[in-house]
């Protein structure tokens, strides 16, 4: 562990970070929001969940620095009197927690849909590979909706509210998939053909074991390409879904429920219910874009365009 | 005497964050009119750049550091961007290597034929083609009525150069130059164009300078030579006596590596080492590491360019300016 | 240049064959055809025997079958909702979201072209620098975003543009277009340019990085040895190679770009398809859904079809091909 960490500090990827003051910025940035979003509980001044801590009579409060603003208040309330600063660091850790968790099925899924179907070709190959491209006709937020309408009519609001969470998760993980699938696909039969692969089978190693332990390790370049992408993807989705009324209910609203939440209240100018959280959106997406430009800049300069 | 192309101590330089390297270090020649000239050299020595120099046309961060190009009376290394481009193309041309990057795959070979004409005269596009017709029956390409509204995937890679020829000669220039023309053709089809480029540059009266590594090409197309090592010329001369009889140790050791004059089985002469790349040239004569004669003062001080032999050869190297006969086989 | 349009019909068809077996399986599974056709109120003993008049207890195969053949002549069942053919409400609500799809299209292709060209040619100015920046910022800002804070700006604020609705439209043969207008262009700038703000960034970048990649190459380099002006060789020589894998790219975005009018016309309160889609879903109205799914599905081909055709066609490599 430590001879990693020794690796690590001497490599280039540090280096290059520690030159680029836009990635450093964003990492800072991530970080602070990652922080506070999972640690919710402990940085936010109230909890909006409890219904002892709502009183109506607060609803659609400005900003604390505004006329009408009050103090307990920073950010103002919504309209349903909640301190708008706590309900948007609860809905920071849901958007992180249903992107992070969202991509990491898809991961797993694309990976090793790729992995097999470009490592043992033929039929294989050929069926898998089918179902992505069919998959990936339709661009994946109709797909997310789409499966996010099923689900809800399936299984009924009362009981979709109630598995909201999980349910985003498998519904984005379901719906990219097959980006993952495509790049692993490509990557593995880029290295199927180099010699290290040839010498694992001359040794007799059966071919799970050179899939999984020898040849996807040098595809992890590829995915980690991707990854980032993928997040600012899945967590714009969840914020897409929520504002659709197809993701996370008003009860324990995302970032995205608040934007919607706040834009009926927009004419009335209760400007504030809408504009916070989306800014808090829009930063978390885009710092997390830019870091993945640089990762991609640093991994790959042949990938990266202009 | 004035010559047709006088390029006088000319300095390339490329302008990289950690400062400007050296790629051609005060090179000098001339060419006359009707002349072929060689200019021969292993990849990296600076050959291509000396090309694209010739029309100021060097990719960045390159750019001319010092020295000229007098043409026709002109510096072209001074000249405005608007006037070099009635130059290229017109007086000067320039034939790439690989003929099927050379041409753009989503326009016809008429389309490019005749707008090389419409660049630089005031010309109807019939009668552009005409002329664009008379010049591709003169490479040699059969029915070239039809050529010209086809695209250059519907052509073999000879008859691809063969109209490339046929561009650079449309608008009759004074000099061609040739970045290795035939090196990316099949080996039966390289001798035809090489032919035919001679040929031409002979009927037409038209300039040649040649740019290759293959000396056998050389010896067969051109009057002149010069020898490129690590940015400067080592040797020039006429191309007969230059390869029957090198004076350079450089020039020595490429004749002597050539092929031809062994026994079958026996081992190639190869001359030891690599050359430098731009970033680490030694001090002194660059050859110098490599060189059966370095002595200190090769290692110390830079051969001046000077004639030996009769005013014949120009060569660089500070053993032959002592004894004119050293090496001589 | 034939036997490659053949085969791109023959995989349309065969993707289209998967939407409507999907499509089928939601509304088999889920969808309930009997409420759809008499509502609530019937007996658990008349349903079943309405169950077996229709055929719902026949094997899958047959009833997927019939449901295929129904809706090769049109007839995508009835919209519980609107009491109405699925296939007639969607035609009625179609052209609003065409429309919508067309303008941000224009405006895409007005403003992402010159930006895109003069970024690729002179990347180091100042414009191009901040175009760049400004795009990743794009990116990050969902649609409906974009399109919430467009009406606070000109609608509410500044108060120059409406902020829901179609406005006055024109019927020209059961076409309700709000082209012709000066009311409805006025509420469709709105709408058109929050669609298309998700595409600007990514076609500026993409045609910026194209067109720099073709500078690069021999045949741009053989074009400035011969002299020629330099206007040609960017417009003509590179544009026209930076335009082709551009096209392919247009043509699966204009896809995208149907997924996203959902989100947009729900922010404009836009009578079109994405917002009828969302009703559908409040309403449980599965025959619609699956409806839409199926036309959709068949836009999307049909485009994609069509792009890949045109490509073909644009692009001498591949036409010629077949010649030799």
């Amino acid at each position: 562990m430590n001879r990693t960490w020794q690796r690590f500090k001497a490599s280039y990827l540090l280096f290059s970070f520690k030159q680029d003051k836009t990635a450093m910025l964003s990492l800072a940035v991530l970080l602070t929001l990652l922080v506070t979003g999972l640690l919710a509980p402990v940085f936010s001044p109230y909890d909006p969940y409890d219904p002892a801590n709502i009183d109506i009579m607060n609803s659609e409060l400005p900003p604390s620095w505004t006329q009408d603003g009050e103090a307990a208040f920073l950010l103002g309330t919504d309209i349903q009197g909640r301190d708008l600063l706590s309900t948007m660091i609860y809905g920071l850790r849901l958007s992180i927690l249903i992107g992070c968790g969202a991509v990491v099925l898809q991961g797993l899924l694309g990976v090793v849909v790729g992995l097999l179907a470009g490592y043992l070709g033929g039929k294989i190959d050929a069926v898998l590979m089918r179902i992505a491209d069919i998959q990936l006709s339709f661009p994946y937020l109709m797909v997310a909706i789409f499966i996010s309408a099923i689900f809800q009519l399936a299984f009924g609001i009362g009981r979709y509210e109630d598995l909201s969470v999980p349910l985003l998760i498998v519904i984005i993980g379901l719906a990219e998939w097959p980006v993952y699938a495509r790049t692993v696909r490509a990557a593995v039969m880029g290295e199927k053909n180099k010699e290290y692969v040839e010498a694992a089978r001359v040794i007799g190693l059966n071919r799970w074991r050179i899939m999984f332990r020898h040849v996807l390790p040098n595809t992890m370049t590829s995915v980690l390409v991707i990854s980032t992408i993928q997040v600012a993807n899945a967590v714009m989705s969840e914020a897409a879904l929520s504002f659709l009324g197809l993701g996370m209910p008003v009860t324990k609203p995302s970032l995205g429920s608040l934007i919607r939440s706040g834009f009926e209240y927009i004419f009335s100018g209760s400007w504030w219910i809408t504009l916070f959280p989306g800014i808090f959106l829009v930063l978390l997406v885009l710092v997390i874009n830019l870091l993945g430009d640089w990762l991609r800049d640093v991994l790959n300069p042949k990938l990266y365009k202009g | 005497m004035s010559h047709l192309l006088e390029v006088n101590d000319l300095e390339v330089k490329f302008g990289l964050r950690q400062g400007d390297l050296t790629a051609i270090n005060g090179i000098s020649f001339n060419l006359d009119k009707g002349e072929r000239m060689g200019l021969v050299g292993e990849s990296g020595a600076g050959k291509s750049v000396t090309g694209f120099a010739i029309i100021n046309l060097i990719s960045k961060p390159g750019f001319i550091s010092g020295g000229r190009v007098i043409f026709n009376g002109r510096d072209l290394a001074a000249l405005s961007e608007e006037t070099m481009r009635e130059i290229r193309g017109n007086h000067i041309s320039m034939i790439f290597q690989d003929p099927m990057m050379t041409l753009n795959p989503v326009l016809t070979i008429g389309t490019q034929m005749v707008e090389t004409l419409q660049a630089h005269r005031r010309i109807t596009r019939a009668e552009a083609e005409a002329i664009a017709l008379e010049k591709l029956k003169k490479v040699q390409i059969p029915s070239p009525e039809k050529r010209l509204a086809q695209y250059p995937h519907e052509f073999s890679g000879g008859m691809r150069q063969r109209i490339v020829i046929a561009i650079a000669l449309i608008t009759d220039p004074e000099i061609i130059i040739a970045d290795e023309p035939t090196t990316a053709l099949d080996v039966t089809i390289q001798a035809e164009i090489m032919d035919l480029l001679q040929q031409l540059c002979e009927s037409e009266d038209t300039g040649l300078i040649l740019i290759t590594h293959d000396l056998g090409v050389v010896s067969q197309v051109t009057e002149k030579i010069a020898v490129m090592y690590a940015g400067k010329i080592v040797e020039s001369g006429l191309t007969d006596r230059v390869v029957n009889d090198p004076k350079h140790p450089y020039t020595q050791g490429l004749i002597k590596a050539l092929p031809g004059s062994l026994q079958p089985g026996a081992r190639l002469n190869q001359i030891p080492g690599m050359m430098p790349t731009l970033t680490d040239i030694p001090p002194g004569c660059a050859f110098n590491p490599r060189c059966p004669l370095c002595e200190a003062i090769c290692r110390d001080q830079e051969p001046p360019f000077i004639p030996v032999d009769h005013m014949t050869r120009m060569v660089a190297c500070h053993m032959v300016k002592l004894d004119p006969n050293m090496g001589t086989r | 240049m034939f036997a490659f349009v053949i085969r791109r019909i023959a995989q349309a068809l065969f993707v289209m064959l998967i939407i409507s077996l999907v499509g089928f399986s939601i509304k088999n599974k889920i969808g309930d055809p009997i409420r759809d056709l008499v509502g609530e109120r019937v007996t658990p003993a008349e349903r079943e025997l309405l169950r077996d008049k229709i055929g719902l207890n026949d094997p899958f195969i047959t009833q997927y079958l019939r449901f295929a053949k129904n809706a090769a002549q049109g007839d995508l069942g009835m919209s519980f909702f609107h009491k109405k053919p699925a296939l007639a409400v969607i035609a009625a609500k179609a052209p609003a979201t065409l429309e919508l799809v067309f303008g941000a299209a224009l405006i895409i292709i007005f403003i992402s072209l010159p930006i895109g060209v003069f970024s690729a040619i002179y990347p180091r100015s100042a414009f191009s620098r901040f175009t760049m920046a400004f795009s990743t910022l794009g990116v990050s800002v969902p649609v409906f975003l974009t399109a919430i804070v467009l009406i606070y700006i000109f609608s509410v604020e500044l108060n120059w543009l409406p902020s829901y609705g179609r406005g006055e439209t024109v019927s020209l043969g059961g076409w309700d277009s709000g082209l012709f207008t000066v009311d409805g262009i006025m509420h469709l700038i709105l709408p058109c340019f929050s669609l298309a703000s998700i595409m600007l960034p990514l076609f500026i970048r993409l045609i910026r990085s194209e067109m720099m990649e073709v500078l690069e190459t021999e045949y741009i380099k053989f074009a400035w040895a011969k002299g020629l002006h330099r206007k040609r060789i960017w417009f003509i020589h590179a544009f026209k190679n930076t335009l082709l894998p551009v096209i392919t790219v247009f043509g699966v975005q204009i896809g995208i770009m149907f997924a996203f009018t959902i989100l947009t016309e729900t922010v404009f309160q836009w009578q079109g398809m994405g917002f009828m889609f969302l009703e559908a879903v409040e309403r449980s109205d599965i025959s619609l859904l699956v409806a839409y799914l199926m036309v959709v599905g068949a836009i999307f081909v049909v485009v994609n079809t069509v792009v890949d055709i045109i490509y073909g066609l644009v692009n001498p490599t591949i036409r010629i091909a077949g010649r030799k």
